[in-house]
């Protein structure tokens, strides 16, 4: 079972990420029993049949840098999961995912960072609205894991606002005014 | 100049613990170098040819005596006793260890620096007119602007991976003295005519492998909205610009393949959500920031000093140096006065630790303790009285600060090239030092009269080459380094980028080509006309022409000789 950071702590986690081999095709593929994220082209062929698994929270999806996230607009009402990949940890196209899909589209489940993420980045996935994020399995022992939660709160009073602290820092305190 | 609150201060120690978090697991093996890049990168740590090469940020170009210090002790303790002013007004050392730069950092966060952002692709340090609040043709004081976008881009988390790196400049001058039409996002801050103030915006200028001028999205953005909008177009960029190829990662490439229309749409539809959002500026926070750039207490003095003229009429390099390096101010009694750190010899933008010290020094006695760098890599002291002038004078010239070149050909502007940098093609300060040694002579650099000289080592463009009325630029030849030579480029309100002339040169033949434009010139140029504007007037054809015949000729000549 995986390690997952969610709201500040380890929890384990058994959710899988479902990525589509060479050749497989979104329509067709099979989606087992269990907790899957699937890319949302597996998603949009199947809603239908997949819709109560994703009503009943055992079924999330995730979206691609190149995914437009106002493509899920009308899901997210019923997503309980949806996550966001980091195909390589210096593409940084999810922190503007993530951002557009809570403030812009207002989602309030779970979103999930997946993917290339590394703990150097766990503070500024936690701006742009991500609370849970996944390592790929391995990357980090448990006692690396524990150590990277304090990272977390690497910058306690950051200037400018994001999802997590919206405003920012000039609306949040009054700050010093020369004498 | 502004200074910080704790919470300023807060997130630069901040910073620091992080860094020495990452360099101590970098060197335990627990990062690769990947992972690390980034990490120290966005710390404006390089690993260069001989050593690491560290950027400290020097937001807007503005220093005081004690950061001057902090740099001279860093220079001595870590580095080998000099540091490097750049082109983007930061300062690098060339020759840290990387297992000093936590410590490097801790010392810098003492007295209110930090290498945050300096590299990477994330927005990087923003860059201004380093005479902002004593030019006579300003409109509206840049400073607090940039300190806002430093704020406001510092650790943005939306924005710490974009597809490349990133620059803003902030302009609010008749003249633009900060190069916006050469940054990915320029601001030129302006009046509209109702007498509001907010910025005209331009965007998709840089210079590089391909260069292009910015063009204007936005005629005038409100001042309250002006971090949404760099947000919009930070939005688009993050989620479109290209990653797929290094080369073609600037947002100036989106916004060519878009074109400017579409881009505005699209920067357009992202502002119409977030205008009005919680990133609006107030003017609380605005007049917060301002107050730190009110004019210190300037005495009331008479418009012209006549000391200062009198000194002028007897002693002649004193004259020289108050025409070449020393401006006029805003305030009656007051001049700027500018540093030169082209001296024959040393790699233009080059301090020691003495000569840090003694600015500072002579910052505190002369200037409010403040001191500014300009892009063109030399220092400015921006306050000083008239009164003070010959005795500055005095002390500069020892210091080896008064060089009279403020401007003219010797004043080059280069990157640190081949001697330093990793991605150079080829040396820079040798080929500056040798047009430097070749034109020497002040009564002839004074009849050339005002030219910029730009060198850069290779395509990156950190010298500038484009923009200069000469660009000389290192390429790789089979191994081997040559130069090409564009004439004609420009910075400021007619910023125009070079033309080549023709094949490359080897590096000896650089001061022999300089020459030989400089022969057209001096022919072809009518009264009171600068280099730059004669090749507008002609053309480049002539000076073509008379740079590959001479070429030929000497040639010849060493054929000549070799064959007795």
């Amino acid at each position: 079972m995986a390690e997952i950071i969610r709201n500040g702590a380890l929890h384990a986690d058994d959710w899988e990420v479902l990525r589509l081999a060479e050749g497989q095709d979104a329509a067709t593929v099979e989606v087992e029993h269990g907790r899957w994220i699937v890319p949302l082209a597996v998603w949009q062929a199947q809603r239908e049949h997949l819709a109560a698994r994703a009503e009943a929270g055992v079924l999330g999806v995730w979206l691609a840098g190149s995914d437009d996230p106002a493509q899920l607009a009308d899901d997210l009402v019923r997503l309980q999961l949806v996550a966001v990949d980091f195909p390589k940890f210096a593409d940084g196209r999810g922190y503007s995912i993530a951002t557009l899909l809570r403030a812009r589209l207002g989602y309030g489940g779970e979103l999930r960072a997946i993917g290339n993420v590394l703990r150097d980045q766990f503070f500024f996935y936690l701006r742009c609205g991500f609370d849970v994020i996944q390592p790929q399995p391995g990357k980090y022992s448990a006692a690396q894991l524990q150590a990277a939660l304090a990272s977390l709160a690497d910058f306690s009073e950051p200037y400018q606002g994001a999802v997590d602290r919206a405003e920012p820092l000039f609306r949040r305190v009054r700050r010093e005014v020369r004498a | 100049m502004y200074k910080y609150d704790e919470y300023d201060q807060r997130i630069v120690d901040e910073r620091v613990a992080q860094f020495r978090d990452q360099t101590r697991r970098y060197l335990a093996g627990e990062l690769s170098d990947d992972e690390f890049r980034p990490l120290r990168l966005q710390n404006g740590l390089y690993i260069q040819r001989h050593a690491p090469m560290l950027r400290v940020a020097i937001p807007y170009g503005n220093l005081r005596a004690a950061q001057l210090r902090k740099l001279a002790h860093i220079a001595r303790t870590y580095d080998r006793g000099y540091a490097h002013f750049t082109t983007r007004q930061n300062v690098q050392f060339n020759w840290p260890k990387l297992e000093d730069v936590p410590e490097i950092l801790a010392e810098l966060a003492t007295v209110q620096m930090h290498a945050i952002q300096t590299s990477g692709s994330c927005i990087r340090n923003v860059t201004s007119d380093p005479f902002a609040g004593v030019a006579g043709d300003e409109h509206i004081d840049p400073r607090p602007w940039g300190e806002i976008v430093r704020q406001w881009s510092t650790f943005h988390p939306e924005f710490a991976f974009l597809p490349r790196k990133f620059k803003i400049a902030v302009n609010g001058a008749a003249e633009d003295r900060a190069v916006i039409q050469a940054h990915d996002i320029g601001l030129d801050l302006k009046h509209d005519a109702a007498g509001r103030i907010g910025f005209r915006v331009l965007v998709g200028g840089g210079l590089g492998r391909t260069p292009i001028i910015g063009e204007e999205i936005a005629a005038f953005v409100p001042w309250q909205h002006i971090l949404s909008y760099c947000e919009a177009i930070l939005r688009v960029y993050n989620l479109h610009g290209r990653r797929d190829n290094l080369y073609k990662a600037r947002i100036k490439i989106l916004v060519k393949a878009l074109g400017i229309e579409e881009f505005r749409r699209q920067v357009d539809a992202e502002f119409a959500h977030l205008k009005d959002g919680p990133a609006t500026l107030t003017e609380a926070e605005v007049a917060r920031v301002a107050q730190h750039f009110d004019d210190p207490e300037y005495a009331e003095l008479p418009a012209a000093d006549a000391g200062f003229a009198a000194r002028k009429a007897e002693n002649k390099p004193f004259a020289a140096w108050a025409k070449r390096n020393v401006r006029a101010h805003k305030r009656a009694g007051y001049a700027s006065v500018v540093l030169s750190l082209k001296p024959t010899g040393v790699a233009p933008g080059d301090i020691s630790a003495e000569q840090l010290e003694r600015v500072a020094e002579l910052a505190e006695r002369y200037s409010f303790g403040e001191v500014r760098v300009t892009h063109e890599q030399n220092l400015v002291l921006a306050d000083v009285r008239q009164a003070d002038l010959f005795e500055l004078w005095q002390q500069v010239r020892d210091a080896r600060l008064a060089t009279p070149n403020i401007g003219l050909l010797t004043d080059i502007i280069s990157c640190p090239g081949g001697d330093f940098c990793n991605l150079a093609n080829a040396k820079s300060i040798p080929i500056a030092n040798a047009i430097q040694a070749r034109f020497d002579d002040l009564d002839y650099l004074f009849d050339i009269g005002e030219i910029e000289l730009n060198i850069s080592g290779c395509m990156n463009a950190c010298g500038h080459h484009h923009v200069g009325h000469i660009g000389v630029l290192g390429v790789d030849k089979n191994g081997e380094e040559w130069y090409q030579v564009t004439i004609g480029g420009s910075q400021g309100n007619h910023t125009a980028l070079g033309k080549v002339i023709g094949p490359s040169f080897a590096a000896h033949e650089m001061p022999d080509v300089v020459e030989s434009l400089i022969s057209v010139y001096l022919e072809l140029r009518h009264a009171d006309e600068r280099f730059i504007d004669t090749v507008r007037r002609v053309g480049a054809e002539p000076f073509k022409t008379r740079v590959y015949a001479e070429r030929a000729a000497r040639l010849e000549d060493e054929r000549k000789v070799v064959n007795g």
